[in-house]
């Protein structure tokens, strides 16, 4: 076996320029999957970074699907707006559900002393977010029962707010004012990144009740985040939501719910859909660049399989069986794919490692690529280096020395 | 009756071997019949003008080629036996077999490998034997020790002259103690005084013990063997044995 790879070699190193050739359709073929199975991989990275923040326990009820086209959209917009009694008539009835809360949003301008911020997003919530979000309170406390009751001016804010309107001063104690009206800063949260390019830490939170009382609770929607009384129980939970919400907006047996229940898993669906759709892309171009380059291989084989043909006869007369020749030749076009799959994923590798330089995509090499790789020099070498290697072990050892 | 049959213990034995070769609308007969007996250590020359069928008979000897008709033992092992009612040849891989490991090829043209080196082309034969690597390098140095040529052993062919190559492939040939060394114009590519050199290399491998078989037009070269079969029209035309050149009627 040493002897049939060391053969193979020497066979390609003769013809070093011909076999890269050879092999370019199998190294763009590689390539294209590299990179792509790179990209998908970073993606995949960060995106489960980012959508944990959305808590695998929790529900977001809103009038719309968030993960709807845009028909489906423009439709979920003309249904009727979600009350904030919503969220005390799931409490009352849910068994499964702990903690629920409104989520409001608006925008608005901060300002503290000279310092400014525009359209930062300001949420209204009550004081079971915090567990919902399950964020942490690095600095004061979050927002109490108390503060929603009496619709007091207070705020909790983001990482980002406290760095560019408080440096490095401690925001807790402190007065800004939202929209020109002051709001005494009670926490500062824990640091939490992006998701899907919204920056979590660019937010203030400040109770529901203050936020409709100061922006009007006219034509307001609202989403209400519940968060399952046990991880394992969220499907049950879902199921009660669902017949809760149907109650509370009285619906007919046999009536479409006019509401959708938002999940991190249903984005995490989306979010498969649309990799598996570059994935089937990908395989798709990989398995033709894979087929011309094993035509390529296969020619090329056909090619030196005539060119040696003395050789094969020499061999024959020294005793080597129909075999042994079949290996030699199935080796070397193995070795030929090798040669393609190693610049491919060569290529892909500095491909990967440049994105990941020059982008905050995290593109990843994925260990599974060695396995791939020795798939397929064992598959395109021996499909298409089967029948030039039948045709040399078969040869006739008394014309193949006659050859000229 | 030939020569060799009378010492009973035979190397090689054919019994009316005939070989047809099917081109389509005519059917050439390239041998009609030959019965032939070689014993061991036997130096043996077949002559025969081109198209006698003296290439046929090497072939099938040398079993590169099977015949089509007639019995072939080998060393008392059936290669062939094919008769009106029966037919049994060997496969190509038992073929090969008998050739890796009893039969020593010499070609006019010395069929080496070009891209590798002299130890390396010396070394095949072992590597289709499946012996083990440092047993096989040491065999094939001493094979061209044998031959004379132990200093040129990392030198590719085309670094040899051609008697030089002709020896490499006399050493491949011996390297794997075969029963007999097949020599096909042996000294047909090279200069006379090469050839004579090579010639005496054969004649020292037949005072050793080996059985050889030339095949060769040239009477200067035929007559360093000591049994001279010519063939004429795919037949043996005559069977003599010869001494010192002096060739005797048998």
């Amino acid at each position: 076996m040493i002897e049939v790879l060391r053969i193979a070699g020497a066979a390609l190193w003769a013809h070093k320029f011909r076999a890269l050739l050879t092999t370019l359709g199998i190294a763009i073929g590689i390539f294209t999957v590299g990179v792509v199975m790179a990209i998908i991989e970073g993606l995949n990275t960060s995106f489960s970074e980012q959508i944990s923040s959305l808590g695998s326990d929790v529900m977001y009820i809103d009038k719309r699907n968030w993960f709807q086209g845009r028909a489906g959209w423009l439709l979920h917009r003309q249904r009727r707006n979600i009350g904030m009694d919503a969220t005390d008539y799931i409490l009352e009835r849910a068994q499964y559900i702990s903690h629920a809360s409104p989520r409001i949003y608006q925008r608005g301008n901060l300002k503290y002393e000279d310092q400014s911020l525009e359209r930062v997003a300001i949420l209204g919530v009550h004081a079971d977010m915090g567990v919902i979000t399950g964020v942490d309170v690095v600095a004061g406390r979050y927002i109490s029962p108390i503060d929603t009751k009496h619709r007091k001016a207070v705020a909790v804010i983001g990482h980002a707010v406290r760095e560019n309107l408080f440096e490095f001063k401690d925001p807790v104690g402190r007065k800004m004012t939202i929209n020109g009206r002051k709001f005494l800063v009670i926490g500062l949260l824990d640091k939490q990144g992006q998701m899907l390019g919204r920056n979590l830490d660019n937010m203030v939170y400040i109770p529901a009740e203050t936020l409709l009382k100061m922006f009007g609770r006219r034509w307001r929607n609202i989403t209400i985040a519940v968060k399952a009384s046990e991880p394992g129980l969220l499907a049950e939970a879902r199921d009660e939501v669902e017949g809760i919400m149907r109650r509370y907006r009285k619906l007919r047996p046999g009536e479409e719910n006019d509401f959708a229940i938002n999940q991190q898993s249903s984005l995490q669906e989306l979010y498969d859909n649309a990799t598996g759709m570059l994935w089937m892309v990908a395989m798709g171009i990989g398995s033709i660049a894979l087929i011309v380059g094993g035509v390529g291989v296969m020619n090329i084989m056909l090619v030196t399989v005539t060119e040696r043909t003395m050789e094969i006869g020499i061999r024959k007369s020294l005793g080597a069986r129909r075999r042994t020749i079949l290996w030699q030749f199935l080796v070397e076009s193995m070795a030929v794919s090798a040669v393609g799959v190693v610049v491919g994923f060569g290529l892909a590798s500095a491909t990967a490692l440049f994105i990941q330089k020059s982008t905050p995509l995290a593109a990843r090499i994925p260990p599974t690529w060695g396995l791939l790789g020795i798939g397929v020099v064992v598959v395109v070498g021996l499909i298409f280096g089967l029948w030039p290697a039948i045709k040399a072990a078969r040869m006739d050892p008394i014309e193949a020395l006659r050859y000229e | 009756m030939s020569p060799g049959g009378a010492t009973g213990n035979s190397l090689i034995t054919f019994q009316g071997v005939t070989k047809v070769y099917d081109m389509g609308k005519e059917q050439v007969h390239a041998l009609r019949g030959i019965d032939l007996h070689i014993s061991p250590n036997e130096y043996i020359s077949i002559m025969g003008p081109s198209g006698s069928g003296k290439s046929t008979l090497m072939n099938i000897i040398g079993c590169l080629d099977t015949p089509t008709g007639g019995r072939y033992e080998f060393e008392g092992e059936l290669v062939c036996d094919v008769a009106d009612d029966k037919i049994y040849k060997m496969d190509d891989d038992q073929l090969a077999g008998i050739r890796n490991s009893k039969i020593g090829f010499v070609f006019q043209t010395f069929n080496l490998l070009s891209r590798t080196t002299a130890l390396r082309n010396v070394e095949l034969p072992l590597i289709y034997a499946g012996v083990p690597r440092r047993e096989r390098l040491e065999r094939a140095y001493h094979s061209l020790e044998q031959v004379n040529l132990a200093d040129r052993a990392e030198h590719r062919p085309s670094e040899l002259s051609g008697g030089q190559r002709q020896r490499v492939a006399i050493a491949r040939a011996l390297v794997n103690n075969p029963a007999i060394i097949l020599a096909d114009e042996p000294t047909g590519n090279l200069d006379s005084t090469t050839g004579q050199e090579i010639m005496a290399l054969l004649d020292n491998l037949h005072h050793q013990g080996n059985t050889i078989i030339l095949v060769t037009h040239e009477p200067v070269i035929a007559a360093h063997a000591h049994r001279t079969i010519q063939i004429l029209d795919g037949m043996i035309a005559s069977d003599v044995l010869t001494t010192n050149g002096q060739a005797g009627q048998l």
